[in-house]
C-alpha cells in the first residue's frame, strides 16, 4: 500500500503573468517521488524550484501537465481533499520561518493539528512529543520571537512533523542558518526519513546538502537537466541521469 | 479547525494589537452606550405613561361629555330649555369653552346604546381637608373619576366599586403628614373628611383607608368608591335636591369583547348622538406619539454613531489582514479551507463589537441607574413612580445582538480579503 503512494508529475508547466511579461517558470517538468526517499531538487536561484515544489505540494496548480498523487488525479480531487492532503499527509518548511510572533512555540508547533480539528489535550500531548524530539520542550512556553535562528527552524521542522506526514516540503532548510546550525537541522531531517520513513522533497541551491539526498533533480530555467551536478562532490552520490528523472520536456 | 478553537483563536487574535483593538471597541462603545441609553429612556417613559394611563381608567371605558360644537359660533343664541339647557362650567371641557352638562335623560340615551353596558354619572365632590385622629387637618381632593381607574399603589389594595362603605385610596404624600409611619401602617386606618355644603355647613364625613397610591401626573388626588363619593356629594347638596340633575362627565363602560373597529364605531355612533367620547388611549396617544418620535430621533444619533463605528471595525479588519498574509497564507497551505479563514475574521469582527457594545451596555446600565436614582429624588421628584431610564433585559440583548451583527457585516469585506488569499501568494509576500 505505502509503496503506491507515488507522487507522479508528467509535463508541467506554468508561467506567470500574461501577454510580453509572460515569464514560464516551468516549462515541462516530469517527477516521481517514490515512498521513504530523499529528494533533492537542485537548481539557479530563478530556476522554478520552488515553483516546482509548490506544485507537488498541489499548493498551487500547473497550467499544463498531470500530477497524480497515490494514483488519483489531483484534478479530480476537491477543495476539500486537497486541504485535507495537505493536512494530514504533507509537512511545510518554507523559505522563511512564518511563525506567528506573539504565540507560544507550542501553539505555532500544534497549528496543523488545530487546523485539523485535534482536541486540545491530544494536540498538547503530541506537539510536546515532537518537541522532546528535538529537544525544545523547554521552549514550549516561549513566544516564537525570543529563539534564535537554529531554534526557530527546529520549531518549523516540528510543526512540519506534528500531524505524522508521509511527506516533508522542505524549501531551502538551511537557507537562513549559519553551516553549523545548518548541519544540526539537515542532521533532524535525514533522521526523520530514517526513523519514520518519511519522504523528504528539499529544494536547495546547496551542493552538500543534495548530495546527502538519495536523488537529485536538477531544474534549470523551467527544465529539468538530465547532466550536470556539482563537480566537487563527485559522482558518487548521484544515480545515472536515466535514474534522476524521466527527461519529460528535456528534449 | 473546531468551532470552540475558531472562536477562542479569534479572541485571542483580537487582543493581539490591543491599542488598535481599544480604539475600535471604543468606537461600538460610545454607538451602544447612547443606544442603551435612548431605549431606556423610551422604555421608562413608556411605562410611566402606562402607570398613569391605569390611573386614569381601565381600557373598557369611555369618557363622555356633550359635544361641544352644539353650541357653535355664528348659530346665534340658542333657546332657552329648562329641561336640557343646564350647563356647568366643567374642568372637562378645553380652556374657553362652555361644556354643556350632561342631564338623567342624557345617560339614559347614552346607556340605551348598543354596545354600552353601564353609565354612570361622574359627581364632582369638593372635600376640605382630610384628618386621621385629633392630628392636623389637610387639604384634600378627590379624583371624580378614581372609581373606575386602577391606582399606582405603594401598599393595600384598590377600590371595590360594589362595597358599601365607605372606602378611599390615599396619596402616599398624605401618608407622614396624617401621622402613619408607613404606607402599610395607613391602609385600614379610618379617616374623617371635611366638606362644606352648599348653604355653607360643614359636615365630617368617615373612611377607611383601603390602598395608598403614588400620586399621579394626570389624574391628581386621592381615590374614592362610589359609596364615599356618594356619600360626600349627599353632604355638599346640604339635603337639598336640584330640579335637574347636571353632571359634567359620565363614565360608560363598553362591552369588553368588542374589536377596536367595533369601539370606532361606537365611538361614531355616540358621535352623531351629540357625545364626545374618547377612551384613556385617545387621551394619551398624542403624548405617547411625541415620546415615541422623540426616542426615535435619538436611536437615529445612536444607530449612526455604530454606523461610524462600522467603518473602523472595517479599517482595523483590513489592517489587520494585511499584516496577516503570511499567517493566513501558512494556514491555507496547511489546509485550513477558505470558509474557515472567512469565519475567524468574520468571528473576530463580531468579538470586538461584542465587547464594544457589552461593555457599552454595561457602563450605560450602571451609570443609568445612578443617573436615575439621582434624577427620580431630584429633578424628576415631582413626577414619583418616574423611572426615567428603564433598562429592559430584552432590549439590551437586543442592543448587543444588534451591534454584533452590525460588526458581523463590517468584518464581511475584510474576511473576504482574507478568505480569498493565494497561500503561495501570501507566503512570496514581503
Ligand atoms: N508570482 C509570480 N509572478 C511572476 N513571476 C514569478 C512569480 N513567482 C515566481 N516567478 C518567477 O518564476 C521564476 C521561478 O521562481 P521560483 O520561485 O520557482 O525560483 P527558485 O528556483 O525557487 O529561486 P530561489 O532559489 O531564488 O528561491 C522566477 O524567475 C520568478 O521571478
Ligand atoms: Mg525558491
Amino acid at each position: 500500500m505505502d509503496s503506491e503512494w507515488v507522487i507522479d508529475a508528467q509535463g508541467l508547466e506554468k508561467s506567470y503573468g500574461s501577454g510580453t511579461s509572460r515569464f514560464d517558470a516551468l516549462k515541462g517538468v516530469s517527477v516521481q517521488i517514490a515512498p521513504g526517499e530523499t529528494v533533492a531538487i537542485v537548481g539557479k536561484s530563478g530556476s522554478g524550484k520552488s515553483t516546482l515544489m509548490h506544485l507537488l505540494a498541489l499548493l498551487d496548480e500547473p497550467d499544463k501537465g498531470s500530477l497524480q498523487v497515490a494514483g488519483t488525479d489531483a484534478k479530480s480531487l476537491s477543495k476539500r481533499a486537497v486541504n485535507e492532503l495537505r493536512n494530514k499527509e504533507f509537512g511545510f518548511v518554507f523559505q522563511q520561518f512564518f511563525l506567528t510572533p506573539n504565540r507560544s512555540v507550542l501553539d505555532n508547533v500544534i497549528l496543523p493539528l488545530k487546523i485539523a480539528g485535534i482536541g486540545v489535550k491530544e494536540r498538547r500531548g503530541r506537539g510536546m512529543e515532537v518537541l522532546e524530539q528535538l529537544e525544545l520542550a523547554d521552549k514550549a512556553g516561549n513566544k516564537a520571537t525570543t529563539l534564535s535562528g537554529g531554534q526557530k527552524q527546529r520549531v518549523v521542522i516540528g510543526r512540519a512533523l506534528v500531524n505524522a506526514p508521509r511527506v516533508i516540503f522542505a524549501d531551502e532548510p538551511t537557507g537562513n542558518l549559519d553551516t553549523a546550525t545548518g548541519a544540526v537541522v539537515e542532521d533532524i531531517l535525514f533522521e526523520l526519513n530514517r526513523s519514520q520513513g518519511i519522504t523528504l522533497v528539499i529544494v536547495t541551491h546547496d551542493e552538500e546538502l543534495a548530495a546527502r539526498c538519495d536523488r537529485q533533480i536538477f531544474i534549470r530555467d523551467g527544465l529539468v537537466v538530465s547532466h550536470a551536478g556539482p563537480t566537487h562532490t563527485g559522482a558518487h552520490a548521484l544515480h545515472t541521469p536515466e535514474a534522476l528523472t524521466t527527461a519529460g520536456g528535456a528534449a | 479547525m473546531r468551532a470552540k478553537d475558531l472562536v477562542t483563536t479569534a479572541i485571542s487574535n483580537t487582543f493581539r494589537s490591543k491599542l488598535r483593538t481599544t480604539l475600535t471597541v471604543l468606537a461600538i462603545f460610545v454607538g451602544a452606550f447612547t443606544l442603551t441609553l435612548t431605549n431606556a429612556v423610551g422604555a421608562g417613559v413608556s411605562q410611566y405613561v402606562d402607570a398613569q394611563v391605569g390611573a386614569l381608567g381601565s381600557p373598557d371605558v369611555f369618557i363622555i361629555t356633550q359635544a361641544s360644537d352644539a353650541t357653535t359660533a355664528g348659530d346665534g343664541p340658542v333657546t332657552y330649555d329648562p329641561k336640557s339647557s343646564a350647563s356647568v362650567s366643567s374642568q372637562q371641557g378645553p380652556p374657553g369653552t362652555t361644556t354643556k352638562a350632561l342631564t338623567d335623560s342624557d345617560l339614559t340615551k347614552i346607556g340605551e346604546t348598543a354596545g354600552i353596558v353601564s353609565v354612570d354619572p361622574v359627581r364632582a365632590v369638593q372635600p376640605d381637608y382630610i384628618e386621621y385622629g385629633t392630628g392636623s387637618q389637610y387639604e384634600f381632593s378627590i379624583n371624580a373619576t378614581s372609581a373606575v381607574t386602577t391606582a399606582d399603589l405603594t401598599a393595600g389594595a384598590q377600590l371595590d366599586g360594589g362595597a358599601s362603605d365607605a372606602q378611599l385610596v390615599l396619596p402616599d404624600t398624605f401618608v407622614t403628614p396624617l401621622g402613619f409611619a408607613s404606607a402599610d401602617d395607613a391602609v385600614g386606618a379610618s379617616v374623617s373628611i371635611g366638606i362644606t355644603d352648599i348653604l355653607g355647613a360643614k359636615h365630617t364625613v368617615q373612611a377607611t383607608i383601603v390602598g395608598v397610591s403614588l400620586e399621579s401626573l394626570l389624574a391628581a388626588g386621592a381615590g374614592a368608591n362610589d359609596a364615599l363619593i356618594a356619600e360626600l356629594a349627599d353632604a355638599q347638596s346640604g339635603g337639598i335636591a336640584t330640579a335637574v340633575t347636571s353632571y359634567g362627565v359620565a363614565v360608560a363602560h363598553f362591552d369588553t369583547t368588542l374589536s377596536a373597529d367595533a369601539v370606532t364605531a361606537l365611538k361614531a355612533d355616540l358621535a352623531t348622538q351629540n357625545y364626545t367620547a374618547r377612551t384613556i388611549a385617545d387621551q394619551l396617544g398624542a403624548v405617547q406619539t411625541v415620546i415615541n418620535g422623540i426616542v426615535g430621533v435619538l436611536n437615529a444619533f445612536a444607530v449612526i454613531a455604530l454606523i461610524a463605528a462600522a467603518f473602523g471595525i472595517i479599517n482595523t479588519l483590513l489592517m489587520s489582514v494585511q499584516e496577516r498574509t503570511r499567517e493566513i497564507g501558512l494556514m491555507k497551505a496547511m489546509g485550513m479551507s477558505s470558509g474557515k479563514v472567512y469565519t475567524l475574521f468574520s468571528l473576530e469582527a463580531v468579538v470586538i463589537g461584542f465587547l464594544g457594545s457589552a461593555i457599552g451596555a454595561g457602563v450605560a446600565i450602571g451609570l443609568g441607574s445612578a443617573l436615575s436614582a439621582v434624577l427620580s429624588q431630584g429633578l424628576l421628584s415631582g413626577l414619583p413612580g418616574l423611572n426615567i431610564l428603564l433598562f429592559e433585559p430584552a432590549s439590551v440583548a437586543f442592543v448587543i445582538l444588534l451591534v454584533m451583527a452590525i460588526a458581523f457585516l463590517s468584518g464581511t469585506l475584510p474576511a473576504q480579503r482574507a478568505a480569498k488569499q493565494n497561500p503561495i501568494e501570501s507566503l512570496r509576500y514581503e
